[in-house]
């Protein structure tokens, strides 16, 4: 770790593995839940809220993409763009070939980025976003992702109506979609000021209960956290809080007691945890997919950023299995990504 | 990083102290008193079948067709899934659990079409049971007829 070379840039450049950037705001958000996620804690916070989770379409497939349009649709109108000003489209999901994020593009007409690493993605398009901004490529970004409950369960595990008892480390699939504009240059009312990026290495320890994802990210969330620390040159104490993507209530005590081993003695907050109200919703150890992060740190995350935090990290971590592996009796890969982001009135380089 | 097996195990022991334990008890418990509702509600249908004069044989087959049609319909509702999610192998093992087995992937594969999805796919999850079931049933029938075992109630 924090081995890397130097790079000479004309911006901010590369402190081992952690890309820094300067110029890459984030100036809106929009979160789009499902009804399972209304239920719970953030519920007020989504700007659109779902009752149905078919949208009144014919497929569950239908009804993720449909999510993912409407969430982009409302960005470029909060932004007061046409969705054709978007330079670019990064978009992800979980679906095979990401079908959810291509076929939502095929009716928005702007240059489309595939991108996938599990529930990783969302901080993985973020931070080419910020990049691309940064590096003078973009002025403005549509950062997309989408899950979808039903879909996922249906490629991953069994049909949705099928009867099972899942183990008390399953995580729940989060339905929802969220689109955040970047932008290079801070524009009207900026959100965020992205800082630095750091993609992760794909770990794995072997673990090859697909019902236990938490356990499967934990080191690779600890792995790039560290890294990322290292290469910010910041104690986590002078984070306002530090995020994981869906580590859940496995994951979390896992990578805490992995960080502690290397000196880093934190408390993480995880999207997955807080998506759900664990007393009321049968979630087991919490939420988890391309869109949790996505929505936690919309919805929740950004307003508390400008509120009371200073400045926010984010290890977005994914899982990055098939069906295909798991019943090939292959263990399960890992990767998280980190990004740092501050309120964007702080100056540059304070940390 | 692919972890070798010293690095695994150091990784297993880790995990082993937070991984949670499954609420055993209460599932078993769960399990008896949801998987003893169902039987009950079958032995009704049986006496039912009995008391309108139906031989034990027919009795028994009536009575697994109306919990097999019971099954599909909870599925079809959206309640079986509720029921096996609490009850655990106490609704999945009955006739009902293997009814909504079929009747689940029928739902979900239906937006495929008739034949590359329903058709395809209707025993994606009852198929082995089916498969290894009707196998087994071969290997004891090919063990009686070398064995020379009469079977009681056959012709042969």
């Amino acid at each position: 770790m924090g081995e890397g070379v130097a790079i000479a840039s004309h911006t901010e450049g590369r402190r081992g593995r952690t890309m820094r950037v300067a110029e890459a705001w984030i100036s809106a958000a929009v979160t789009v839940a499902g009804p399972t996620e209304v239920r719970g804690p953030l519920g007020a916070a989504f700007d659109v809220p779902l009752r149905d989770d078919l949208l009144g379409e014919r497929s569950w497939e239908r009804a993720e993409w449909r999510m993912g349009q409407r969430a982009v649709g409302l960005l470029a109108q909060r932004l007061g763009v046409a969705i054709t000003d978007f330079d670019l489209m990064l978009a992800g999901d979980l679906t095979n070939q990401i079908t959810a994020s291509t076929f939502a593009a095929r009716e928005l007409d702007i240059p489309f980025l595939g991108t996938f690493t599990a529930c990783a993605t969302f901080v993985e398009a973020l931070g080419l976003a910020a990049l691309l901004c940064d590096g003078g490529y973009a002025h403005l970004i549509c950062v997309a992702v989408t899950s979808h409950h039903h879909v996922v369960e249906r490629q991953y595990r069994f049909p949705t109506e099928l009867g099972n008892q899942r183990p008390p480390c399953a995580q729940w699939t989060a339905t929802g979609a969220a689109a955040f504009a970047v932008r290079a240059g801070a524009g009207e009312h900026p959100l965020a000021r992205i800082e630095g990026f750091t993609p992760g290495r794909v770990i794995d320890y072997r673990i090859t209960d697909p019902f236990d994802m938490g356990s499967a990210m934990a080191p690779a969330a600890a792995d790039t956290l560290t890294a990322h620390l290292e290469d910010m040159g910041r104690q986590p104490g002078e984070y306002g809080a530090l995020y994981t993507g869906d580590l859940g209530r496995v994951g979390v005590p896992i990578c805490e007691e992995l960080l502690r081993d290397r000196g880093i003695d934190v408390r993480l907050h995880d999207c997955g945890i807080e998506l759900y109200d664990p007393g009321h919703q049968d979630v087991h150890a919490g939420g988890s997919g391309t869109a949790c992060s996505a929505l936690v740190f919309g919805s929740s995350v950004l307003p508390r950023l400008t509120q009371d935090w200073s400045a926010v990290c984010l290890v977005g971590t994914g899982a990055l299995h098939s069906p295909t592996t798991y019943q090939q009796r292959e263990s399960i890969p890992a990767v998280a990504h980190a990004i740092s982001v501050c309120r964007p009135d702080l100056p540059k380089g304070g940390a | 990083m692919l972890a070798d097996q010293q690095q695994r195990s150091w990784y297993q022991r880790i995990r082993a102290r937070h991984i949670p334990k499954a609420p055993v008890v209460r599932n078993l418990l769960l399990a008896f008193v949801v998987g003893g509702s169902l039987t009950a509600i079958g032995q009704i249908f049986m006496d039912f079948f009995l008391g309108r004069g139906a031989p034990l044989e027919k009795a028994g087959a009536y009575t697994a067709v109306v919990i097999v049609l019971l099954g599909a319909l909870l599925t079809g509702l959206g309640i079986y899934d509720e029921i096996v999610r609490i009850g655990g192998m106490g609704a999945a093992l009955p006739i009902s659990g293997f009814a909504n087995a079929v009747t689940s992937a029928a739902l979900e594969y239906r937006r495929e079409g008739w034949i590359l999805g329903v058709g395809a796919k209707i025993f994606t999850i009852a198929g082995p049971v089916l498969v290894y079931g009707i196998l087994g049933s071969i290997v004891v029938g090919i063990i009686y007829l070398v064995l020379r075992i009469p079977i009681p109630g056959g012709t042969g």
